[in-house]
């Protein structure tokens, strides 16, 4: 059925859809509206879930790592300085292998405080060993959270799903809500292979010597590999049951682009207007999105990439000290391409904290690229310390 | 593409406004986006919301810059100066406001098509909100439809009925009245 949702909204039919056993959560601006939606539809015997009330984000993951133990399929939703705070949490999701599914609305992180998007608070956690699917429109946030747990319950890792604050979650548009019959014959009911269960006790969380825990942190990582092929698999089934798939990365007019923008979120919905309008310039550009984070995309990256003569990574967050989080794991992917198909690949952060990332402003970035003006890493529209002095100064 | 940017206070209701719109746009076959100005909103303070509709998927994600029409839902942001509600508005462009004026008294707004509506007495008549805080924003909504020709009164009746808990009925019979009470002055007849 189609309506008009926002993106947190349509997380919480995603869950809803995905038949959720818990909900435990904390509220937080801008993620706060999806827990109200999912307490209201628990509340309405919409969704027969317990919903739990917790007095932090901590134990909100706490909570669901006890409920994911004995076979529950369950669900939370923070932001910044509350991802932050689950992090402890974070590692155990992973570290003991439950099929959590999370969906963190980017805000960035304080101080100075911000209820505005940028990356930093979900890349921060990038090297827990959980997956990450960053969104870039109402309905694929929905999709992703029905094919995140079916991914997650095969491979049993946590899955992150990620939309940017405001431009993504408080935005209204057409959303084309499955049938719950539809859902429950691609997500079948969840059957961990092991679980607290009195018939069958075991310990969990158990002390593990050097002698195993390496091989622990590398069935771990051998999840990961395969998660790639699942993720691919189960986007293509949910394709052919709904119309819409996503795939790893999504590109946009890229069968002849020479200059290529490559960013993740909204932005990358906004960077196909951009390109629309070079092309009628007579640019050869091309966008590419990418969508799951972890597992890396790293092959189809180098399919889409090899070849092409810039690419230039638009990163909503930083690595300080180093370059745009995104910008580092491209360029060291294509590091393996040889040397002739490599392209140049170029980095430009925007947008933190929410300032707006425009049409105009991605248009001149791509133009910049092409004609061999950019930087190798450019901060974007960013006032320079002293004329940042000098005009807080004057506003006072 | 269209583009439509609402002026109000916070607790004025233009975020649902802009809620409402898009639902009837939709309802009329179009693609839609409605969101709030991305701040932290207080009871009383200047806020806005827009609304895009378009007939393709709306690809662009970023903030309103040009917008096609404006509605104020408070007279005073544009009488005590505390919003730009002309800023960045096309040319051939709209401003609807809430105002028991005349539309030629707001000519000093500039070369666009000003018109006005006295959303708050046709609210208070169907006793929606209070005398001293009117709920303006389904009534402003049924101007809209008139003078921007984006929606029709039936499809934005059918939006009302599925958005406002309370008081449908009267809601609806407030944008009906405020369809047929909307005065028009094209940039043309205002004095210029």
């Amino acid at each position: 059925m189609k309506t008009v949702l926002k993106g947190n909204s349509a997380v919480a039919h995603g869950v809803r859809l995905a038949r959720a056993q818990v909900i435990a959560a904390y509220p937080i601006t801008p993620q706060t509206s999806i827990i109200e939606d999912l307490a209201a539809f628990v509340a309405q015997g919409q969704l027969n879930a317990t919903f739990v009330k917790v007095e932090s984000e901590h134990s909100a993951l706490a909570a669901c790592i006890g409920a994911a133990s004995a076979g529950a399929r369950v669900f939370t939703a923070t932001s910044a300085q509350g991802l932050a705070l689950m992090h402890e949490l974070i590692h155990w999701a992973a570290g003991a292998r439950l099929p959590l599914v999370l969906a963190d609305v980017n805000r960035a992180m304080a101080p100075g405080w911000s209820i505005w998007t940028d990356q930093n608070d979900t890349l921060s956690q990038r090297d827990t060993g959980w997956m990450q699917v960053y969104c870039s429109s109402s309905q694929e946030v929905l999709d992703s959270v029905v094919q995140a747990y079916r991914v997650s319950e095969r491979v049993l890792l946590p899955t992150m799903i990620v939309l940017d604050a405001f431009f993504l979650s408080h935005t209204h548009e057409v959303v084309d809500i499955p049938e719950q019959e539809l859902v429950d014959r691609f997500l079948p009911p969840l059957e961990l292979p092991l679980k607290l269960d009195l018939q069958r006790p075991g310990a969990f969380g158990n002390l593990v010597f050097p002698d195993r825990y390496m091989e622990f942190r590398y069935k771990m990582e051998l999840a990961h590999r395969e998660a790639v092929e699942v993720w691919r698999e189960t986007d293509r089934e949910w394709g052919r049951l709904t119309g819409r798939s996503y795939g790893l990365v999504e590109a946009y007019r890229m069968e002849d682009a020479d200059t290529v923008l490559l960013t993740a979120g909204t932005a990358a919905s906004t960077a196909r207007v951009a390109v629309d309008q070079l092309r009628q310039e007579g640019l050869a550009a091309g966008v590419v999105r990418l969508r799951v984070f972890r597992p890396f995309p790293a092959a189809e990256l180098g399919h889409l990439l090899a070849g092409r003569r810039r690419v230039v990574v638009v990163d909503r967050n930083c690595s300080y000290g180093h370059h745009g989080i995104f910008h580092q794991e491209v360029k060291s992917a294509l590091y393996s391409l040889p040397e002739r198909r490599r392209p140049q690949v170029l980095g430009v952060i925007a947008g933190l904290g929410g300032r707006d990332i425009t049409v105009a402003e991605l248009a001149q970035i791509l133009l910049k690229a092409h004609r061999g003006e950019l930087e190798p890493v450019t901060w974007w529209n960013v006032l320079q310390p002293q004329e940042e002095l000098a005009t807080a100064v004057a506003s006072q | 593409m269209r583009e439509l940017r609402i002026h109000g206070r916070g607790g004025q209701g233009a975020v649902i406004a802009s809620e409402i719109l898009a639902e009837a746009a939709f309802l009329a076959g179009h693609y839609v986006q409605a969101f709030p100005s991305f701040g932290s909103e207080r009871r009383g303070a200047p806020v806005a919301a827009f609304v895009r509709l378009d007939n393709q998927p709306i690809l662009v994600r970023n903030e309103v810059y040009q917008p096609d029409g404006v509605v104020v839902l408070d007279e005073s942001l544009v009488t005590l100066g505390l919003a730009n509600v002309t800023q960045g508005l096309k040319e051939g462009g709209f401003v609807l406001l809430n105002s028991a004026k005349d539309p030629e008294e707001f000519a000093f707004l500039g070369p666009y098509t000003v018109a006005t509506v006295d959303a708050s007495r046709i609210a208070v008549e169907h006793r929606l909100g209070s005398l001293t805080a009117p709920i303006v924003n389904t009534a402003i909504l049924g101007a809209l439809a008139a003078l921007s020709g984006w929606v029709s009164l039936a499809h934005l009746e059918e939006a009302i009925r599925s958005h406002v808990p309370v008081k449908p009925e009267e809601n609806v019979a407030a944008a009906r009245r405020a369809f047929e009470a909307v005065k028009i002055a094209q940039p043309t007849l205002v004095g210029r």
